[in-house]
């Protein structure tokens, strides 16, 4: 096989090639200069790893830095948004300009055998691209579901006091759980006709920029709707965060504890609380 | 063009934004509205929104407008019934409604506005 790739720059031209043919070049995602030098860089490795024999990939060491240059670029073809057919029929277009420089090769094997040849290993690799792309597809489907079950999970609206209703925050605040958050929140509010509610953060490991600009912003939405927001469970730490990094919960009523917060509600709901006898 | 009443209860008045309020009488509400608050000298406006669904940034400044000149004129502008997904597409388009008090209904406003609605089962009870 070693052989095959000699007189690599033709093989890498007919390589490039054969990407485009396949239609799984991508100018859209990766540029021309780039994919080159991606591909190059394999027909370079691969020609060292079979000057030593043919070791079994992937155990043997001799893999090792192919290895890594193919974890590289399939980390990078992921991120820039390549499919995973896409990715594995990149190697597979190598394997057509090999099959085809044997032919010139060996001679004393006919048209027709070649031509079956061909259709058979190319739909053998159809078919297992095909399943491992719907096999790829379908655990993401479950990872979404779970991230889904999650979010909802992690938003409880309680009622806690007639008029009152309290949010539990638990874990980091990122945009798309802040909008779930200020949609649930608000709907409760329309729902049980609240005029308090109470976010309690205890159970959010830091408060930044973004998470200040979250609260406030629910904050404002809620007041739009004729009701009250207030912030409770700072944690000392919390606390000196806010202050060190500047961030501004301005107008936002805040108590350390769940407690503090729901005294203060029952004040502004007009209610006061007293021990019996 | 659609012209929105004006209701008149005790010392404050009353309108209720449908949702096919268009620019021109938005305008025209605006005016009338003064008009109404110099006429009788009101004490406080509210504003029902809850038939909205959708707030686009013409209708939230025009809110803001009427709360400012009602707010010139000394009465009181309530805002109620605003819906989550109208609260949040202001929130999102940073829209403020300055010199305005909010309610969850018409009733709650009411109530902001001193106004004091008692049925008679509330007073048996």
């Amino acid at each position: 096989m070693g052989d095959l790739l000699g007189g690599s720059g033709t093989v890498l031209d007919d390589w490039l090639e054969a990407q485009r043919q396949a239609g799984v070049a991508r100018p859209d995602l990766i540029d021309e200069a780039q994919r080159r030098e991606q591909s190059s860089q394999v027909l370079t490795l691969l020609g060292k790893v079979l000057a030593e024999g043919s070791p079994v990939f992937p155990d043997d060491p001799a893999w090792d830095e192919l290895r890594m240059h193919l974890d590289r670029l399939s980390e990078s073809r992921a991120v820039d948004g390549f499919s995973p057919t896409e990715t594995a029929r990149l190697m597979l277009t190598l394997k057509d300009v090999l099959f085809k420089r044997l032919r010139d090769a060996v001679p004393n094997v006919t048209a027709d055998a070649w031509s079956d040849i061909d259709e058979v290993t190319g739909l053998l690799d159809t078919l297992a691209l095909y399943s491992s792309e719907v096999l790829q597809r379908s655990r993401e489907a479950i990872i979404e579901r779970q991230q889904q079950d999650m979010l909802e999970l992690s938003t409880p609206v309680v009622q806690l006091w007639n008029g009152i209703v309290g949010l539990p925050l638990i874990g980091t605040l990122d945009s798309r759980r802040a909008r779930l958050v200020m949609e649930t929140l608000l709907d409760s509010i329309a729902e049980t006709r609240a005029s308090v509610a109470i976010i309690d953060i205890s159970g959010v490991p830091a408060v930044d920029a973004l998470t200040a600009q979250y609260l406030t912003r629910t904050a404002a939405a809620v007041r739009l709707m004729g009701a009250e927001c207030i912030v409770s469970g700072i944690r000392p730490q919390i606390a000196r965060t806010i202050v060190d990094t500047g961030v501004s919960l301005d107008g936002l009523p805040t108590r350390a504890t769940l407690a503090g917060a729901l005294a203060l509600a029952f004040e502004r709901t007009g209610r006061t609380v007293e021990p019996n006898g | 063009m659609a012209q929105v009443p004006i209701l008149r209860i005790g010392d404050c008045l009353v309108v209720t934004v449908n949702a096919d309020l268009d620019d021109g009488s938005a305008l025209t509400l605006r005016d009338d509205l003064a008009c109404r608050v110099a006429s009788i000298s009101a004490r406080g406006v509210l504003i029902d929104v809850s038939a909205l669904d959708v707030v686009d940034s013409f209708t939230a400044r025009m809110l803001g407008d009427v709360a400012r000149t009602v707010s010139i004129m000394d009465a009181e502008t309530v805002i109620s019934g605003l819906a989550p997904a109208v609260a949040m597409t202001l929130v999102e388009m940073g829209v403020t409604i300055p010199h305005t008090r909010t309610a969850l209904d018409a009733q709650g406003g009411l109530r902001l506005l001193g106004i004091v609605m008692e049925s008679a089962r509330e007073r048996g009870a």
